[in-house]
């Protein structure tokens, strides 16, 4: 939480600190390097599972109404 | 928490059949669900619906629409009728008669599932609509069992190979000017005025987006201005407050079908979010928007009004730096990280008041919720990209940016607005999120197991319970069910028995499981159940 009390905007002032030493640890954020390194990887795997003929693809997908 | 559920009207597409009927080939799955639970139980895990208690025109603010003057798409309380010749169009009349209907000889077009979900028809897509949940955790694991039910549906379509296949995905809108919907309910007391609820969610409405707007290819309903934005809905919306849900979208949705004790509750019905794949972002929709109404009933939401909201909410959707900020009532310009901050304060003000969100003595979610909330609205507010492993319309654009960057393609090239679409493919092979999740490039919330057991199970803590097992357990004696019923037919009683269960949190596992244990058959269930001084409206 230290990390981030720098970058709070002023709504944050009046926060009282508390320290909550059995707080679940929160989903995991992008680890960065290795998301940049496994890109070109993702979009091969990704190339082969797009649907051929995107143009045609894409126009053909027509909804009626929904809520 | 509080009681709450989702639904997921899914888009619907058949490309080797263009053009096919979407009420029909949404028939077809229906129908395809039933044909896979009636091989997983004996006696048949599918029921019909009960439409006694559906008030579609009722409108919270306080009165009811003359039906005449209903957009004919209102009229939710009616079964959809699909006359013969429909029916052998999308069927050949051949399969219409081996089992393309029931015994009745009526296409089942809705059904109430052994995990207490409806699946049905709703105008033209299939909608699953999640048993109701108490915490934002349950509510992304039954609404992630919905579209493994989605997917059953679709492999055992695709098995029948005289009939096209039918893709579903779990989007908002088609990208040339239609949207459907992804609804959330959560319940409330009837006694908080309308006028707060509407004041109180309107600016977290307009912001609610940055954690949890799916992404969309596409400026504008029809998409014809290239680019890219937060929400696959907020184009869409063109009211402030307003009983419908299929033409001048409102922000605040007024209908006022509680589906419980009326006098008692409310069903806030919200239309404006995005479906959500990721789970992160749809735990944090559901959490945080139940905070923010347990603020409204305490009467501390941030006093802040967004000026010319539907605007705002567009503007916000537009702006995928998130530095764009809106104009409050009081002069100040703010952006929707900083109105989420507002909300975060305050919610977690109030939860540290009430003691929800100690960690030990706590309610076992609030904190959760806090802490999430917190450390996505950081990363938000920081490193944007960062986020692409838990807020799907960050993690959609850092795909489609991998594209750009690569291929140098425009906005308006169609291989994007493939993979915008190919993202909520529900099956994991060929839905982009899946192939994301299956490199843990996405986060989870909820293990697959509990997922996969919510296809099946229904949650322990309210009435879907109890309607759940009612299905899966005496499924040939029950000739219907709603949210706030279950209509038995047992052989030897001689007329239906119509047990109303217009209490979300009674007909629990505590309350009811062990009866349901000690009786293999209805009759002697229902003798008990009745019998034991304990009426069926305590069911």
């Amino acid at each position: 939480m230290a990390a981030q009390e720098q970058q709070q905007p002023q709504s944050r002032e009046t926060e009282t600190e508390v320290d909550l030493p059995e707080a679940p640890p929160a989903a995991p954020e992008a680890k960065a390097s290795e998301a940049t390194q496994g890109v070109d990887d993702l979009l091969d795997e990704i190339d082969g599972v797009l649907e051929s003929n995107a143009e045609e693809f894409v126009r053909a997908f027509v909804q009626k109404g929904g809520q | 928490m509080r009681v709450m559920g989702s639904e997921t009207e899914y888009g619907i597409h058949a490309p080797s059949a263009p053009g096919a009927n979407a009420t029909m080939m949404s028939a077809r799955i229906i129908q395809a669900y039933a044909t896979v639970t009636r091989q997983r139980a004996a006696g048949g895990a599918e029921t019909r619906w009960d439409y006694t208690d559906e008030e579609p025109l009722h409108d919270a603010r306080g009165w009811t629409l003359d039906r005449a003057a209903a957009d004919p798409s209102q009229l939710t309380d009616q079964p959809p009728v699909l006359d013969a010749e429909a029916v052998a169009l999308a069927y050949g009349r051949q399969e219409l008669e081996l089992d393309g209907a029931d015994e009745s000889g009526s296409l089942l077009m809705n059904m109430v599932l052994g995990n207490g979900a409806r699946l049905y028809v709703d105008h033209a897509h299939p909608e699953y609509s999640s048993p109701e949940v108490t915490n934002p955790r349950d509510a992304v694991a039954w609404d992630a069992a919905g579209d493994l039910v989605a997917l059953a549906t679709v492999r055992k379509v695709a098995a029948d190979t005289s009939l096209p296949p039918i893709n579903l995905y779990k989007n908002n809108t088609d990208n040339k000017s239609v949207s459907y919907g992804s609804h959330e309910n959560y319940l409330m007391p009837r006694s908080v005025p309308f006028g707060d609820i509407i004041r109180g969610l309107t600016p977290f409405f307009v912001s609610r987006q940055a954690i949890c707007g799916a992404g969309r290819v596409g400026l504008g309903q029809d998409s014809s201005t290239p680019g890219y934005q937060i929400s696959q809905r907020a184009d869409f919306f063109e009211a402030e407050v307003g009983l419908e849900t299929t033409i001048r979208r409102p922000i605040i949705n007024t209908r006022d079908e509680p589906h419980a004790t009326a006098d008692k509750y409310r069903r806030l019905h919200v239309i404006i979010g995005d479906a959500n794949l990721s789970q992160v972002s749809n735990y944090l929709k559901f959490g945080t928007t139940a905070m923010v109404l347990s603020l409204i009933e305490a009467g501390q939401a941030p006093k802040i009004e967004v000026h010319e909201p539907v605007q705002a909410l567009q503007a916000v959707s537009h702006d995928t730096t998130l530095t764009a900020t809106v104009r409050l009532i009081d002069g100040r310009r703010v952006t929707a990280l900083d109105l989420q901050w507002m909300y975060y304060e305050a919610a977690s003000k109030l939860a540290q008041e009430t003691g929800v969100s100690d960690s030990v003595t706590g309610d076992g979610h609030t904190h959760g919720v806090l802490s999430q909330w917190e450390s996505t609205l950081t990363t938000l507010g920081t490193d944007l990209d960062a986020a692409a492993s838990s807020v799907e319309w960050v993690a959609k654009k850092s795909l489609l940016e991998g594209y750009r960057n690569r291929d140098g393609l425009a906005w308006d090239d169609a291989r994007l607005g493939l993979v915008d679409l190919q993202w909520a493919d529900i099956r994991p092979e060929k839905g982009l999120y899946y192939r994301l999740l299956s490199r843990d490039r996405m986060a989870r919330i909820v293990d697959d197991g509990d997922i996969a057991r919510a296809v099946s199970e229904p949650p322990s803590d309210t009435r879907a319970y109890f309607r759940g097992r009612c299905v899966t357990k005496y499924g040939k004696d029950v000739v219907g069910a709603s949210w706030d019923s279950v209509i038995f037919d047992v052989p030897g009683l001689g007329k239906l028995q119509r047990v109303p269960t217009r209490e979300p949190l009674r007909g629990t596992r505590s309350l009811t499981g062990a009866l349901f244990d000690r009786h293999p058959e209805a009759g002697p269930f229902l003798a008990e159940l009745m019998g034991q001084g304990q009426p069926p409206a305590k069911a």
